[in-house]
């Protein structure tokens, strides 16, 4: 398969960027959109260009480094995949892709397209956590969750915090994201104990990151990789009222 | 948690503000349904005489007189509490996507809120000009055919007066369409900024909030129609 790419190039966070064209062939139709770019940077090295630098790790959706935007939308067309999981296959050949790093203040672009989404983690820091005393591993039903509530607070954990829902969202807005981890602990008794500092911190600290609001346009839902619903941010949002006024 | 939070009350971050524009959004859908219930009594084409006895009713009931100014007050946090969420959004993006697909993944009204909104308010300058004004601060208008005055009009006259101009007439309308959409974005994303996103009561909300969005437009729409087209007289 053939492609026409247009890539944003960018040095460092301080110079300024542009999208530059490339040509690529041969591109088998299995490949993954990643070992595409792999292709395109080892043809530009044996050219002696630079090659275009991209976050990637464990290529098998689950650990939330690939970004990419594109052809419009974060993590390609498809839905619930992030970029490892897409594969050339979904794009007809000699199709013209626009591939650009997430945009939002929030996540500065480091080179080209990779992003600093340390943001996240420092939101993370302030309450992303149980505080638990070390000692003897306890009996595995010493606290009864409801099966309901653990499904509920599993999904929320699903979350791989790539930040799509920043990406996609007209505000760069975090709520889902931030949602999904507030409603992790929210819903079980562990959680419950630190509940009231942890949501105020951590929402504090998504707006001190420079993140905007939830409009509810539901764009961060419909690009995320791991289907986190909206629901989480109106827990949030619930557990944010409660624990501002009480 | 070691780090203890500095808050700065409830309105001090962006849920905050995002939860008074879901109060004052909510409270305003309240004020469209009396509204239309009331203008609704046009309908019964009895030459107004239901209808002014509405007007009657609104313009000298002391609660309702009241909650006028709690209604102003709702408007202009609304307007207010939306440019401050607006001027916030706007700086955090400030190098956009050369290609985006938005329709992708959300509705466009859904996205337009503001502009749907400035719509809306540049129609409530000219409605409140057409009879806040008179019917509060002039002579004008009377509450009944009874108590008429030489020189007064009855609410229902002025309305029919105000509405002979086709142009008028075409603003209602139109603006009744940015009603529409506003609200049904609005009207369900209000109950999702509150919290109160349910498995079993949410899809109850959308599907109200739907035909809310459909059925009160109409019938504020279908107001200046019938009485320009001299169907309600």
């Amino acid at each position: 398969m053939k492609f026409n790419l247009k890539i944003w190039r960018q040095k460092n966070a301080q110079a300024a960027g542009k999208m530059v064209d490339y040509t690529i062939d041969n591109i088998n139709a299995d490949m993954s959109f990643l070992e595409m770019m792999d292709v395109l940077n080892e043809e530009l090295i044996r050219k002696g260009e630079e090659p275009v630098a991209f976050d990637h790790d464990c290529r098998e959706g689950i650990c939330g480094m690939c970004s990419m935007h594109i052809n419009g939308r974060p993590h390609g067309p498809l839905r619930g995949t992030t970029t490892c999981q897409l594969y050339m296959r979904n794009f007809t050949d000699g199709e013209t892709i626009y591939i650009e790093p997430f945009r939002a203040n929030a996540f500065p672009i480091i080179r080209d397209l990779v992003v600093d989404r340390s943001a996240f983690d420092r939101i993370m820091q302030v309450g992303g956590f149980v505080s638990v005393n070390t000692g003897q591993v306890q009996d595995a039903n010493n606290i009864p969750v409801v099966k309901a509530d653990a499904d509920l607070a599993m999904d929320a954990a699903s979350c791989i915090g790539c930040g799509a829902c920043v990406a996609a969202c007209k505000n760069a807005s975090a709520s889902l994201f931030v949602g999904a981890k507030i409603s992790q602990y929210a819903l079980l008794p562990q959680g419950r104990i630190e509940a009231k500092e942890r949501v105020l911190a951590m929402v504090n600290q998504m707006d001190e990151e420079g993140f905007g609001s939830c409009t509810n346009t539901g764009a961060c839902e419909a690009e995320c990789p791991k289907g986190i619903s909206l629901s989480n941010i109106a827990r949030m949002n619930r557990e944010y009222y409660s624990a501002s006024i009480s | 948690m070691s780090k203890k939070s500095t808050h700065n009350g409830l309105f001090s971050t962006l849920i905050g503000k995002k939860m008074l524009m879901g109060v004052t959004g909510i409270f305003l859908i309240t004020f469209l349904v009396v509204h239309c219930a009331i203008n609704s009594l046009i309908f019964f084409n009895d030459g107004g005489e239901l209808f002014n006895e509405g007007a009657k009713f609104m313009g000298t009931n002391v609660l309702i007189r009241i909650m006028e100014v709690v209604l102003f007050l709702g408007i202009i946090a609304h307007i207010v509490d939306a440019l401050l969420l607006t001027l916030a959004n706007n700086k955090t993006r400030s190098t956009g996507y050369q290609y985006q697909k938005p329709n992708a993944n959300s509705k466009w009204y859904s996205r337009w809120m503001g502009l749907l909104g400035t719509l809306i308010l540049m129609f409530l300058i000219v409605h409140l000009k057409d009879f806040w004004v008179p019917s509060r601060f002039t002579d004008h208008i009377a509450h009944s055919e009874l108590e008429k005055l030489p020189g007064q009009e009855t609410l229902f006259e002025e309305m029919k007066e105000v509405f002979e101009n086709p142009l008028i007439v075409i603003l209602y309308v139109a603006s009744m369409v940015s009603l529409a959409y506003h609200l049904l974005h609005g009207f369900q994303s209000a109950f999702q900024t509150m919290g109160w996103n349910h498995p079993k009561y949410t899809p109850i909300i959308q599907k109200t909030g739907f035909w809310f969005s459909i059925i009160i437009p109409i019938l504020f729409a279908l107001m200046p129609i019938v009485m320009h087209l001299g169907i309600i007289k």
